[in-house]
């Protein structure tokens, strides 16, 4: 009678515990051993630490300019990538720039991820009317390609950080909402939602407890892979003068004002987009192996 | 099939509706009154009046959308405020520039991409299916802009083979198709060319081996078809969808181009979008984006389409 009262109390737990702890540290397991995800991992950290440390690591100030040092070649007297249009040390306005940049690119994908995540869900769980109206309104905003979206709307509501970040954070919004509605679909239609309703939950409960679970999972993948364009587009809007202003430090924006550099210094005047083409394929690599790693289909 | 084609004309004409009242909105998120963001710094009592009752800022909003959305239709976007020239005129000649880039690159990403692609899927595993991987994730996540700069550095800087920018030793207006000018077109086209041809070796390499992995494949071979033959199976298959994915990057490219023409001071619709937008030209931003995006949507109603009618595996109904 003892040993029969003590098994079921552990029984229970025995096949959720694994169950849910496997699925992630599976995919953890799988990418730990993808060289090409490490890679792509350390070369993010890296440009994470170097943002986050930037003011302690530069060797010279980023805005300080100098008249006789302007445009000076890579390994230059102490500054090893050269110096700027202005004579400021390109190392250290790099360094800082990547506060913005990586700033720039991420934000807008994860709040349309929040944002979009709940529109899709909302659209997907009710059906009907509701879906009907969501989907169609989205369509609208999906039939603009997505660069002139963002310049359009950056365009209208001129220059500066906010205006960039409100008008990628809508561009993010309908792609994510539609993968999002597409899995909520296909959720909704599972034997154990419909159990879940046979058995009285509400429909709150229902998204909270089955539908968020197995929906979040992709639609993160799929936001994950946003970002290396949400870099380009960003730095990009930079770039036409439409996000980040002088005299801050951002990849765009110096690539920008270094345009006219290229042929007196063309190599100093690359290293901003190099930053950008480095970052935004690290993020697209990551993306990819975890996308593999999770074994969700495109 | 004529039901479908109907279906999805019908279904257009919402989204299009939809696309112009977000064009119309454009002007109206702008900050401040719509109307100042219109009007010149110097603009008399006069002319503002006249500009109110042009742009019908008296009345209401539905009635506004409509007056201006049945004049768009007929061709009337409004007049230009930096040029004073009709906005439809300024963007016409400037989309014919930017189609010629873009269907120019879309041509160049599809043959190389479609190329890599099928090289890729054939030999999967291989060095080459690793290549061309590669390559089409580098084609994906080059900073485009970036890439035309040093495509600048490398080919006008360096070895001074090729122009820099502009379209033409005389501009855009007398453009003909000799060396002269085409020159100018080569390092715009092959930026331009990168994200499609990625796009596109990723789509045909899925498709290459999706195919090849079906039994009708074995017993192509199990008949005792040659290699070529296989190939040709193989292309036909794939032709539809890889033609589709051709028909929505050349609409990318259209819309998407405004980065590279900067770069390269191509005289096309980028170059007016950015004209516009630094000079406050809100009826020009309006316009060329309106244009750009029915563009875009008449496009994907084309491929749609067209693929509905070469492909016979799709049955809608």
């Amino acid at each position: 009678m003892n040993t029969t009262m003590s098994l079921p109390a552990k029984a229970p737990d025995l096949p959720l515990q694994p169950r849910s702890a496997g699925f992630w540290t599976g995919v953890l397991r799988k990418l730990m051993r993808d060289p090409v995800a490490i890679g792509a991992g350390i070369v993010l950290l890296i440009l994470v630490l170097m943002a986050i440390f930037a003011p302690l690591l530069t060797p010279h100030d980023p805005y300080q300019a100098s008249m006789l040092k302007r445009l000076k070649p890579i390994g230059f007297e102490g500054y090893v990538l050269g110096t700027d249009e202005l004579g400021r040390d390109m190392l250290s306005r790099l360094m800082v720039g990547a506060r913005l940049s990586l700033f720039m690119g991420i934000t807008p994908v994860l709040i349309a991820f929040v944002i979009g995540s709940g529109i899709g869900i909302l659209a997907g769980y009710a059906g009907g009317l509701v879906n009907t109206l969501i989907m169609r309104t989205i369509d609208v905003l999906y039939a603009f390609p997505s660069v002139l979206l963002a310049i359009a709307l950056s365009g209208a509501l001129g220059a500066g950080i906010g205006n960039a970040l409100l008008s990628l954070t809508i561009v993010f919004i309908p792609p994510i909402a539609r993968v999002a509605e597409s899995v909520t679909t296909q959720v909704r239609g599972r034997d154990y939602v419909e159990a879940a309703r046979a058995s009285g939950a509400g429909a709150v409960t229902i998204v909270r407890v089955h539908v968020l679970g197995n929906v979040l999972g992709p639609i993160f993948v799929y936001a994950t892979s946003l970002i290396a364009v949400s870099m380009i587009l960003a730095s990009g809007l930079s770039f036409l003068g439409l996000g980040v202003r002088p005299p801050e430090p951002e990849w765009g924006l110096m690539l920008n004002t270094l345009r006219t550099a290229i042929y007196t210094q063309p190599l100093v005047a690359a290293l901003p987009g190099a930053m950008i083409f480095i970052t935004s394929i690290s993020f697209n690599l990551l993306s990819d192996s975890l996308r593999s790693a999770m074994d969700v289909k495109a | 099939m004529l039901f479908y084609l109907l279906r999805r004309i019908v279904y257009t004409i919402p989204i299009m509706i939809g696309v112009a009242f977000f064009c119309f909105l454009l002007v109206h998120i702008a900050p401040g009154d719509p109307l100042a963001a219109i009007l010149p710094p110097d603009a008399t009592a006069d002319l503002q009046q006249q500009l109110m009752v042009l742009y019908g800022f008296d009345r209401s909003w539905p009635e506004q959308f409509f007056s201006w959305f049945w004049r768009a239709l007929q061709g009337d976007l409004g007049a230009s405020i930096a040029s004073g020239r009709p906005v439809a005129e300024e963007v016409f000649k400037a989309v014919g520039n930017t189609l010629m880039l873009a269907c120019l690159a879309t041509m160049i990403g599809f043959f190389f991409g479609s190329l890599f692609g099928f090289v890729a899927g054939y030999f999967r595993d291989s060095w080459v299916d690793r290549a061309a991987s590669a390559l089409s994730v580098l084609g994906v996540s080059v900073p485009h802009y970036w890439l035309g700069m040093v495509l600048v550095i490398i080919f006008s800087s360096w070895l001074m083979w090729l122009p820099a920018t502009g379209a033409g030793p005389g501009g855009s207006d007398d453009w003909k198709w000799d060396w002269a000018h085409i020159q100018f077109m080569v390092l715009p086209a092959l930026t331009m060319s990168v994200i499609p041809m990625g796009i596109i070796a990723r789509t045909v390499r899925a498709l290459v081996a999706d195919i090849l992995a079906q039994e009708f494949v074995v017993g192509l071979k199990a008949k005792g078809l040659t290699d070529f033959g296989i190939f040709a199976h193989v292309v036909k298959n794939a032709a539809p969808t890889a033609l589709a994915v051709m028909g929505l990057q050349l609409g990318y490219l259209l819309g998407g181009s405004i980065l590279i023409e900067t770069v390269f001071s191509w005289p096309g619709t980028g170059f007016l979008l950015n004209s516009a937008i630094f000079q406050r030209d809100l009826p020009l931003l309006q316009g060329t984006i309106l244009v750009l995006a029915m563009f875009f949507v008449l496009l994907n109603l084309l491929v749609d389409v067209l693929q509905t009618a070469i492909d016979p595996r799709i049955q809608r109904s």
